[in-house]
């Protein structure tokens, strides 16, 4: 793996663009030609000791590039590889002629949280996957960038666009998220969150929307912007669910969910944290006595799965949900302030190769382990992960152990982890999901030296909510069952998320907190 | 805001505090607890069993041991101040109903937790026999709400300064003697008087029900820190607990795992009475 100096891809972006403004006019042969902007990055072995963000965003020059790349498509395929449907081409041709400004504004006409769809959207399985671009150099990974020029659009908004010639002067610069801070958390906020919306008269309708990640985010605006008021119900004691407790500090920098969630409260949505429907206050009470006309239930995947073998209730096995809400939201890297302990792992083992795998290997990376293997059953084309996740994680030296299985955990006496015996696999006939399906050879197996073992093989759905609402109709792995609106069984009750997905991803949630937001304002205005 | 109305010092580390919470104390049931933060910056979470509520009143007690960085934190907070954080009430209630004969024993500050469970037996018509243990006189707590509950309340101790000098195994073993045994035994206490209580009630069949509280993050079944074996099978004592079948629980595996941050509890513990002894001379 190289790593690119960003100074270096500033220059080479510079040189590109004067070149191309130039010429008089740019075929689709020469947009063809125009090289692909790769992402600045902090250097792998820095960013392997700091939680800032690994990447820089791009400099204006590399937007202005990247947005020359694109072909302008009249039938514009990656509109519709978009969950929320965002004007790609014209946000795009607004930055090839400079204007940011009517780029953001396109981007915001159905997108609420660009800042953060452009750091952790899958590009690469929606609209960049449809880019024509990406096909006709036969590689998806080489259509145009469309989720870091949204990030470039969203950042330059929030005044946090690309490196000034300021932090280049450093040879290791900190990244425009970490800067005018030591600590996020604590920062002065030097840049305003983005203006709030506008928001319609006082209707006197209640909505309760319930947990407050990007499902719920999206119903609270949406909802909010027709004039009821929300209120959002939050068990942890900060709101942002998976933007704050599960993704790191390096991939999604807190904040910039911090300030997606003031523009809300900007807007006047009331955030109640601590509050966790069904327990403190049964969701049948907020709607009969609480006075709430709607509700929106979209609090997020829950259970962590484990894999049912042998040892894994020894000291030193973790959730990869625990792990990452100690370093996260409990911030127990920052072990000088934090009160929460984290383990400290030596030599590590992470099970299972998704997103959030690769997030808790990278964690473990840096708060000090030597050795961090990822081990996954199939092989690294079939990783549900982000190839840039994946691509990041080994820059950074997590290893990768493909084709293996765990058969058990080993412990001490003290019921210590102290290794773990894997066997191998061989890919087989392709099953239902269309991969190949991962087959055991027998004999294979072997033993790795470790202490801690982080299990990241996805989440069951929580089963609180359900529980405490008996006509709240699920299916049988406990998601709640809706319509595709995102109605429920139950009367002026909505669902969207992972609640109702299982584990999916950000900009899914907003989807479906935009539709249900849609069919809850469609019902308060009769 | 979660006010300390009330602050006790119920012997050298244990403490009583009356806070106000109306929600939790409106929807709490015996058997549930709460999490809690002394700051919601760097705070831990901990999570605490509710010893009694007054939902008219809008308040909650909590009985806690200040034995590490957060209690010992929470032991400094004043009456009038506030804890920045209550969520609750969180797990399943006990299963209340007339079983006939109820024991119910409490080790250390474990008779905080058991006391609401104790009397809600009680109002369900149960006879109750309480058996409360310590490891010395000033250690018992509680004694007077027992008494005016319990049909028949033991106290032991380890050191003999206040009833009988003994474990609570000892006089729960001589009640699973008397003819006819109890219907129902309920042990909350240190893991490992819990794990010793059903040990002794295993061989005259008496179901046992014990509370466990092991470590928790979250405590709404996200992060599965609180796992335990029971009956072979994982549980999170959050969403599936906090009470299970005694005699189902792996307790030397619990026992185990609660000493998993040991190394850096005793420097947090440390780090906090170096800054209680650097205020206090600042006091000075």
């Amino acid at each position: 793996m190289s790593h690119t100096s960003p100074i270096e891809l500033r220059d080479q972006a510079r040189r590109l663009l004067a070149e191309l403004q130039a010429k008089e006019q740019l075929k689709a042969r020469d947009r063809l030609a125009i090289p692909q902007q790769e992402m600045p990055s902090q250097d792998p072995i820095v960013r392997g000791r700091n939680m800032s963000e690994v990447t820089f965003g791009y400099f204006e020059e590399q937007a202005r590039v990247e947005a020359e790349r694109c072909l302008q498509c009249r039938n514009a395929p990656c509109v519709a590889g978009c969950p929320v449907q965002i004007d790609i081409p014209r946000f795009i041709r607004q930055v090839a002629e400079g204007d940011y400004e009517a780029s953001l504004a396109t981007i915001r006409e159905t997108s609420l949280l660009p800042s953060i769809c452009g750091r952790v959207c899958p590009q690469e399985n929606q609209c960049q996957e449809y880019c024509t671009v990406g096909k006709s150099l036969k590689d998806t990974f080489k259509s145009v960038s469309i989720g870091r020029i949204e990030r470039f659009v969203a950042d330059w908004g929030a005044g946090l666009q690309g490196l000034s010639d300021d932090a280049l002067a450093d040879p290791n610069p900190t990244p425009p998220s970490a800067l005018g801070t030591d600590d996020p958390a604590e920062s002065g906020r030097p840049m305003a969150a983005a203006e709030a919306p506008d928001v319609k008269p006082p209707t006197g309708r209640k909505v309760a929307v319930i947990g407050s990640g990007p499902a719920s985010i999206t119903v609270a605006a949406d909802v909010r912007r027709e004039g009821h008021e929300v209120t959002i119900f939050e068990a942890f004691h900060k709101p942002g669910g998976v933007m704050i407790y599960g993704i790191p500090e390096f991939r999604l920098p807190k904040r910039i969910v911090e300030d997606e969630l003031r523009t809300l409260e900007a807007m006047g949505v009331e955030i109640r944290t601590n509050f966790l429907v069904g327990q403190t206050r049964k969701l049948r009470d907020l709607l009969d006595k609480d006075g709430y006309d709607a509700a929106f239930i979209g609090t997020g995947a829950g259970l962590p799965r484990f894999m049912r073998i042998e040892g894994e209730n020894l000291v030193g096995v973790f959730a990869a949900n625990e792990f990452l809400t100690r370093s996260n939201l409990m911030k127990a890297y920052d072990s000088d302030k934090a009160h929460t302990p984290i383990y400290q792992p030596r030599r590590v083992a992470v099970l299972g190769g998704g997103n959030v795998a690769m997030d808790a290997a990278r964690t473990a990376i840096r708060i000090g382990a030597e050795e961090v293997y990822v081990i996954y059953r199939r092989s690294r084309v079939e990783m549900p992960a982000r190839a840039e996740e994946v691509d990041h994680a080994e820059e950074e030296g997590v290893r990768f152990m493909l084709l293996k299985s765990p058969t058990r955990i080993i412990g001490d006496e003290n019921d210590r982890v102290v290794g773990i015996e894997i066997q191998e696999y061989e890919l087989g006939e392709p099953d239902e999901s269309g991969r190949r399906r991962p087959v055991p050879i027998p004999g294979s197996e072997s033993v790795i030296d470790l202490d801690t073992v982080i299990v990241s093989i996805g989440n069951d759905s929580n089963p609180l909510i359900t529980r405490t609402t008996p006509e709240l109709e699920a299916n049988k792995w406990g998601n709640i069952v809706t319509d595709e609106r995102g109605k429920t069984s139950m009367d002026r009750v909505f669902a969207g998320g992972d609640i109702v997905l299982g584990a999916a991803t950000v900009i899914l949630a907003m989807g479906e907190g935009r539709k249900a937001a849609a069919a809850i304002n469609e019902m308060l205005a009769v | 805001m979660h006010t300390i109305i009330e602050k006790r010092q119920l012997s050298e580390q244990v403490y009583l505090m009356r806070i106000t919470a109306p929600l939790i104390a409106e929807a709490r049931s015996p058997g549930q607890f709460i999490i809690l933060q002394v700051d919601t910056e760097y705070g831990e979470r901990i999570p605490l069993t509710i010893a009694d509520a007054d939902p008219e009143a809008g308040w909650i007690t909590i009985i806690f041991q200040a034995v590490g960085g957060t209690t010992m934190r929470l032991a400094q907070l004043r009456q009038g101040e506030a804890v920045a954080a209550v969520l609750g009430p969180l797990g399943n209630p006990t299963h209340i109903e007339n079983f006939g004969h109820a024991v119910c024993v409490g080790g250390g500050i474990g008779a905080a937790p058991l006391y609401p469970i104790a009397q809600a037996l009680k109002d369900a018509g149960n006879r109750l026999s309480v058996i409360i243990g310590a490891r010395s006189k000033e250690l018992v707590i509680l004694e007077e709400q027992f008494t005016r509950i319990a049909d028949e309340l033991i106290i032991v101790t380890d050191d003999g300064s206040h009833g009988r000098k003994a474990l609570v195994t000892e006089p729960l073993k001589e009640l699973c003697e008397r003819d006819p045994r109890p219907d129902l035994a309920v042990a909350i206490g240190p893991p490992i008087m819990m794990k010793f209580a059903a040990a002794t009630t295993k061989p005259y069949d008496v179901r046992t029900m014990v509370s466990l509280n092991t470590i928790m993050v979250d405590g709404t079944g996200m992060c599965g820190g609180c796992r335990v074996t029971v009956g072979g099978e994982t549980r999170f004592v959050c969403v599936d607990g906090p009470e299970f079948d005694g005699h189902q629980v792996d307790f030397d595996n619990m026992i185990k795992r609660l000493q998993s941050y040991r190394a850096q509890e005793e420097r947090a513990k440390h780090a906090c009475l170096a800054e209680a002894q650097a205020t206090a001379k600042g006091n000075v």
